[in-house]
């Protein structure tokens, strides 16, 4: 296999210090590789958003290294990491407190660009907007003006605007509606395929996940409980957390999810029993 | 990497732009702000201009002036006890004044500002020394300090005016630090961090903009505090006796007040009316920069006339084991002064006894409007169309005493937050005593009985310690379970559950709706559950209600629904929903 693009080694965590010391990743290690996507699935407190951070620099990296294409990117300095900024990107889960309500959009778009010395301008803008499905002449207009979906799109096409090889997607669609989600998720998808952009994809929804994976990382407490191609985690899990986590997500067809009702008493009873 | 165009099928239409209207004209909107805004001008003009408007040098001396009375000849307010003419030494004053404001302006903002700036954006050691310091200044006594600060320079406006912006720079200190702290963990500060913008550029176009508005407003106040203690320390006796100022003025004045006693008049209404209009300034301010809440009050004559014209909807009770009926309701807020804005379009809706019932839609479908309906918990500036709530043949949107008797009573209630409605300063035991004996009749003691029975019930385990806890102490799922318990304590008929597992994780929501489920056949309880979930409704309903716009556009039972949906609407929903879904369960 070829090398991978990310690589997480023995991550570990820690908030705070002595006594309050807090380690919320214990020693996770995963690869990404060029043009797939990996899941990181699991419930709050998981650890899941904070490996997203820790990978951005965002959250302390107490032990263990994170490398790209080889080269270590945890405690590096700031000005290092501006190197890195072209390729790891983020879209994060709340469209609304990651859009600056006094820029217009075009400024949001373009300062990716202006802080890493690209140039592209107006035109650059137009193709970012047009990739993700908004008229141009949302570049002059504010955020507020825009829905949840609209501006998850927005901070899609900052995410695009370096044209980064990887991008961190916590949660892009939890804040969103069912019909508003699925358009999301094909973007990602379409951006994908024309674009051979890796995702690291966190979501605490089994469901979600399943069809626009590759491989499915499953998080509990901090720790990965179960790494394998999305078919196997989804259908076949051989953790018990995993599967738990499988059985709780109720279906839209009440039939099937009376099945899948008593089906999830006899696992939870056979293996309290 | 080349971008094509991949989703323009998808492309959205936007809406038609409402352009706010800029701050200058939305103070000027404002009568206090317009006024004020209007003194400081021509005081700023008479200062500016003070050469070609005093009648004469402000210090020149003529003997026959001397405490002359106002409006004497070439003497509008009347001289000074040495004969110089007092409009043209506060003209010449007023140039001081607006110096020393400007002085205090630019150190506090220097020191307090950027003092702030720093310590709200790196926090910790820095900010434990700045916040130390600005501690220490502001136990240091000002006035004093000024006086001690006399006897070192002598008198010299500019001095002063550099010292007591330092005193005041902890205002603005604290009130940068503040909306800081708040700020750095926006979203877009970790966006513009990600992408590689240094800390200075993050704060210069990120950061300060969230703090303009504070800072303009507290500036108000600190240019009247400048004026004050410029006037004040010049009244002592501290200032430049050969310059002319408000505070010499007075002073002067003060000293012939037996002989001329009209001219204190002068400098103190003008002392006293550059504050006020500076406090009405910011006051002002205030209103405009944060009134993004109020933009539409409606006029409470037309909120009266549309009460008067709401229609009541009889009770045509289709079927008899109807609990709860909705007829026809129409809910609106204002979108002007006299225009209100539909969001819900006469919602019609029946509850059968022991039924759980699921009010699905998007988020501004109308949905949550219709729980709180029935709760009586819309927002305030709302605005009741038409239509009735009936229970019990009574319409709840008229009959307060009704609705009063029935919420919390007859109608639980199950929120979408747990933690956030559980007030985090009392004992879970006690907010569900207190809530339970407010409900119904009954000692402490069988309250207490009661709702540590339904805890267990709820499958909280050691209910006894559990009842001693505070809400921090508990888990989200905890907390809902808690929840639920004194929704259902006083024993109602009718449980409005809105969005009650959308917070909790999904396999903690299975476990909730296994719970919902079973207190419903236990007790008979009829249930409304809101939610966007089809999942939780395939899970927990036996029929549905499918809002779009503020309208019903399909209802029925969930198994002829889920299976041929007829509205395009649903089938779209159902479609989304089951996109995501693991349908298969293989083992």
């Amino acid at each position: 296999m070829s090398q991978p693009i990310l690589e997480v080694e023995n991550l570990v965590v820690t908030f705070g210090h002595g006594r309050h010391a807090k380690t919320v990743i214990s020693d996770v290690s995963f690869a990404l590789h060029a043009g797939e996507t990996l899941s990181m699935v699991g419930e709050s407190g998981s650890g899941k958003t904070t490996i997203g951070r820790a990978i951005l620099g965002l959250a302390p990296v107490s032990g263990g290294t994170v490398r790209y294409r080889g080269e270590t990117i945890s405690n590096i300095s700031r000005n290092a990491r501006r190197k890195i900024a072209r390729e790891v990107q983020v879209i994060f889960q709340d469209p609304y407190s990651s859009l600056n309500p006094s820029m217009r959009i075009e400024d949001i778009l373009v300062e990716p660009m202006a802080a890493a010395g690209v140039g592209g301008g107006r035109a650059r803008v137009r193709e970012l907007l047009d990739a993700v499905g908004l008229p141009s002449d949302a570049a002059s207009r504010y955020p507020r003006e825009f829905s949840g979906g609209q501006r998850q799109r927005i901070a899609i096409a900052r995410a695009l605007a370096l044209e980064p090889s990887v991008i961190i997607c916590d949660e892009p669609t939890s804040a969103l509606d069912v019909t508003t989600q699925a358009r999301v998720l094909k973007l990602l998808k379409d951006i994908q395929d024309a674009t051979g952009v890796a995702y690291l994809f966190i979501s605490h929804d089994l469901g979600v996940v399943h069809n626009i994976s590759d491989r499915i990382a499953v998080l509990y407490r901090g720790e990965i409980v179960e790494l394998d191609d999305a078919r196997t985690v989804a259908m076949h899990p051989k953790d018990e957390y995993t599967r738990k986590l499988q059985m709780a997500a109720p279906v839209a067809d009440p039939q099937l999810q009376k099945e899948r009702r008593s089906a999830r008493r006899a696992v939870l009873f056979g293996s309290t029993a | 990497m080349s971008l094509r165009p991949t989703t323009t099928s998808l492309a959205t239409v936007l809406a038609p732009r409402a352009k706010p209207r800029p701050l200058l004209v939305r103070l000027l909107l404002n009568p206090l702000g317009a006024l004020s805004v209007g003194f400081l001008l021509i005081v700023a003009a008479a200062g500016a201009f003070a050469p070609l408007l005093s009648p004469v040098d402000p210090n020149f001396t003529d003997l026959a002036a001397t405490n002359a009375a106002p409006f004497s000849d070439g003497h509008p307010l009347g001289g000074d006890s040495s004969g110089r003419d007092v409009l043209s030494r506060l003209l010449y004053g007023t140039r001081e004044t607006m110096l020393a404001c400007v002085i205090v302006l630019a150190v506090s903002m220097a020191f307090g500002v950027v003092g702030g700036l720093i310590a709200g954006y790196y926090r910790g050691r820095v900010e434990t020394v700045l916040e130390f310091v600005a501690d220490t200044i502001m136990t240091l006594p000002g006035l004093v300090l000024l006086i001690a600060l006399y006897a070192l320079t002598g008198p010299n406006m500019v001095a002063a005016m550099f010292v007591f912006g330092i005193i005041i720079a902890p205002n603005f200190f604290r009130l940068v630090r503040a909306v800081v702290v708040s700020v750095r963990n926006e979203l877009y500060v970790d966006a513009a961090k990600v992408v590689g913008l240094s800390d200075l550029r993050i704060v210069g176009r990120h950061i300060l903009w969230a703090v303009r508005g504070p800072i303009v407003i507290q500036s108000a106040f600190v240019a009247a505090a400048g004026i004050s203690i410029q006037a004040g320390v010049d009244f002592l006796g501290l200032g430049d006796p050969s310059k002319p100022s408000w505070g010499v003025v007075l002073q002067d004045s003060f000293r012939s007040i037996f002989r001329n006693p009209v001219a204190i008049v002068w400098p103190s209404l003008l002392i006293s009316l550059a504050i006020l209009a500076l406090v009405l300034l910011g006051n002002a301010l205030r209103d405009v920069l944060q009134a993004a809440g109020s933009a539409h009050p409606l006029s409470s004559s037309r909120r009266r006339q549309l009460a008067r014209e709401a229609q009541p909807a009889p009770a045509d009770s289709r079927s008899s084991d109807s609990v709860l009926a909705i007829r026809n309701l129409r809910v609106g807020y204002p979108s002007g002064q006299n225009t209100v804005r539909a969001v819900l379009h006469g919602v019609d809706f029946d509850l059968r006894r022991g039924e759980i019932h699921g009010l699905v839609g998007e988020s501004g479908s109308g949905k949550s409007q219709v729980a709180f309906s029935i709760l009586g918990i819309l927002p305030k500036e709302a605005v009741v169309l038409s239509g009735s709530i009936w229970l019990d043949g009574a319409d709840l949107l008229r009959d307060k005493a009704a609705l009063r008797a029935a919420r919390g009573t007859r109608i639980g209630y199950i929120p979408q937050e747990p933690m956030s409605n559980l007030d985090p300063s009392f004992t879970i035991g006690d907010q569900l005593i207190y809530g339970l004996r407010a409900a119904r009749k009954m000692s402490k003691s069988e309250a207490r009985k009661r709702v540590l029975t339904l805890l267990d019930r709820v499958g909280i385990v050691d209910s006894q310690r559990v009842m001693k806890m505070y809400p921090h102490e508990i888990s989200g799922g905890m907390a809902q379970r808690v929840l639920i318990c004194g929704a259902v304590a006083p024993d109602p008929d009718i449980i409005i559950a809105d969005e009650p597992t959308t917070a909790l994780d999904v396999t903690v929501q299975a476990e909730v709706l296994e719970l919902l489920r079973e207190l419903s056949r236990e007790r008979g309880l009829a249930m409304i559950l809101v939610t966007h979930n089809l999942g939780v409704v395939a899970d927990l309903c036996e029929s549905v209600s499918v809002m779009q716009g503020g309208e019903i556009v399909e209802r029925g039972s969930v198994d002829e629904i889920f299976r041929e949906a007829k509205n395009p609407y649903t089938r779209d929903l159902l479609e989304s929903s089951r996109a995501v879904e693991l349908l298969e369960v293989e083992s």
